[in-house]
């Protein structure tokens, strides 16, 4: 190692920082200053003071979109934690065709959010959709499915679920190879079941995965937005699919009511800061370290 | 050594279930395909029929009489049917002979879907060459050389990561609008030259490389960014690779700032152009999925040469983009 200290290393640096502080640092700061303004982008920012956040307290389209995004995190996130891991522990068997299975669970993870979220409206679609073709056949009932304020919503998070499946399942993968064969060796000659090595070794010594991709996921899940965007436009049926960031979303870019949106932007930030702050020093307590 | 022979009723049941898991994968891509080579009567068939091979046969490779004699009626039967459209009694589109790519020819007649494909391609390879370029020079930097505040350096780096996208969208729209690079194709390349996340990424690699290689080549008379280029960049191809095709992907699929940094249809980019293809074209399903059919075919056959490397290198950082 170099052991003189001295500035000259900066220049290596001058391209990020330059582009760093321009496009990350400084806007977080900037951001902050506009919430206090009202400003259309076109005339000069009207300086309001805490009034955006004070008139986001009394919108219920905000709460609505608040209860949607919860909505949508609490369901998404377990269900996609726990598909993930049933597949990563089926692929973690001796089993021929591990890299076809492997392969093919991954691909909608590299396909854009856009593409198939037009497949998936189609598949939803109420008179020539797939899915309620499939339903006609078993004589069940066909649905709305993306028009009703019902299904709409879980209609997205099945389509999340799907997309994001195959990138969780690969980290479960690198987690569940991480842990010693020996231990289930030890286990099989005590006699113990495939449940009992799942509960008493797997389940503890994957926890640091487990806790990696449900921190991941929840910040992700928080930020859902292309896929409500493209299969639920305005807000889907009665607002129902309306969430966070698109109502941020239509404030900013529809609206220009550029103060109130950043105003939301800041409500959401603190809010995953805090899911995660929470996350970090409760959940991580349960977390098998080795 | 030799293994216990497999349980084999135990091996079909994962077997079972994985294929099961692999239809619900696969299953939107196959119906996407199918779809896009489906005439409008095909796919508009109501019903509890499931087809799932198009009609590919088209009136124009048949040969025998028969079919041309339901050709020439059928063409018999557009002629009258735009003439009661002309004069009036009928009102609606026209139907006429459907061939096998005619979606596709559709889509591209209502979007340039190939100036798209360009502006894609030359905003992905920007960002992914240049950010490799500038992440691996401050990579270097952290990983060789003592400067003064580098681990304050260092965290204040790691923190932007934590920062939320929506959050920096708007501010920085307006920086770009100040600086009147709204609907340029700087905007879409340079604020994505700067990532954090590569920046860690090829420190971790770097620290790896042995440290006698720079004091030796140092003694020999090599200056610092010889050795950067002749000796540091050379032995890190791999993680080079890796981090070129993850921001290859995430430009490729990024949406929601091209949405908003630009609305010039000549610069506009594929993922834009598909969303508003998709508000145009309504409930035409078979040029709608045609179109998501090109948007995500380049990235399906990058995908499968550079599988190994990509899904090894997943698994080896565990970390999202």
């Amino acid at each position: 190692m170099n052991k003189r200290s001295d500035w000259s290393a900066y220049w290596y640096f001058v391209p990020v920082f330059v582009i760093m502080f321009c496009f990350q640092v400084a806007p977080i700061f900037y951001s902050l200053a506009i919430s206090f303004y009202r400003w259309d982008l076109i005339g000069s920012p009207e300086w309001v003071g805490v009034e955006n956040f004070s008139r986001l307290f009394d919108d219920p389209m905000f709460y609505k979109s608040l209860w949607n995004t919860l909505y949508y995190a609490m369901v998404t996130v377990p269900l996609s934690i726990g598909a993930a891991l049933s597949v990563a522990l089926l692929l973690n068997n001796p089993i021929s065709g591990i890299g076809i299975y492997r392969t093919i669970y991954f691909i909608p993870v590299i396909t854009s959010i856009n593409a198939v979220a037009i497949v998936w409206n189609f598949i939803y679609h109420p008179d020539y959709g797939l899915l309620n073709k499939l339903l006609v056949i078993m004589s069940i009932p066909p649905q709305k499915w993306l028009q009703d304020p019902f299904w709409a919503m879980p209609c997205i998070i099945l389509m999340s679920v799907w997309k994001g499946l195959g990138y969780n399942v690969i980290i479960f993968l690198a987690g569940l190879q991480n842990i010693p064969k020996h231990l289930y060796e030890a286990a099989r000659i005590d006699g113990a079941t495939r449940l009992q090595q799942f509960r008493h070794i797997t389940w503890p010594l994957l926890s640091p995965t487990t806790f990696f991709v449900f921190v991941m996921s929840v910040i992700g899940s928080f930020q859902v937005f292309s896929q409500v965007y493209m299969m639920t436009p305005r807000g889907g049926p009665l607002k129902s699919t309306m969430v966070i960031v698109y109502y941020l979303y239509q404030k900013a870019f529809e609206k220009f009511e550029f103060g109130y949106a950043l105003a939301i932007a800041f409500v959401l930030f603190i809010m995953i800061f805090g899911v995660t702050l929470f996350n970090k020093l409760y959940l991580e307590k349960k977390v098998h370290y080795s | 050594m030799k293994f216990p022979r497999p349980k084999q009723p135990f091996h079909i049941v994962i077997h079972a279930c994985l294929i099961a898991g692999s239809i619900f994968m696969l299953f939107p891509f196959i119906w996407m395909v199918s779809t896009s080579f489906k005439s409008e009567d095909e796919i508009l068939k109501t019903g509890n029929t499931i087809v799932l091979m198009p009609d590919l046969v088209r009136p124009s490779i048949l040969n025998n009489d028969a079919d041309r004699a339901r050709i020439q009626a059928r063409e018999k039967s557009i002629t009258s049917y735009a003439q009661a459209v002309a004069s009036g009694t009928v009102s609606g589109k026209t139907e006429k002979p459907f061939y096998m790519w005619d979606n596709y020819r559709e889509a591209g007649a209502a979007q340039p879907f190939y100036r798209y494909l360009l502006n894609t391609l030359l905003v992905s390879i920007s960002i992914t060459a240049g950010s490799l370029i500038f992440a691996s020079l401050a990579a270097y930097a952290f990983a060789f050389f003592n400067f003064p505040f580098k681990d304050k350096l260092f965290f204040l780096m790691l923190g932007t990561m934590m920062l939320p996208q929506q959050a920096l969208l708007i501010p920085d729209y307006i920086i770009l609008s100040r600086i009147g690079w709204i609907n340029t194709y700087m905007a879409l390349i340079v604020p994505w030259l700067a990532s954090a996340y590569s920046i860690f990424f090829l420190r971790q690699f770097f620290l790896q490389l042995p440290k006698d290689l720079f004091d030796a080549a140092v003694i020999d008379g090599c200056t610092r960014l010889q050795f950067y280029y002749k000796i540091v960049l050379p032995l890190s191809k791999p993680p080079m690779v890796t981090l070129g095709i993850f921001s290859f992907l995430a430009s490729w699929n990024s949406f929601v700032w091209p949405l908003i940094v630009t609305n010039d249809t000549g610069l506009r980019v594929i993922q834009v152009g598909l969303s508003y293809f998709s508000n145009e074209a309504g409930t035409r399903w078979g040029p709608l999925m045609a179109a998501s059919t090109m948007t995500i075919l380049p990235l399906v056959v990058m995908y499968f040469m550079a599988q190994r490397q990509f899904v090894e290198s997943q698994a080896m950082t565990g970390m999202k983009e």
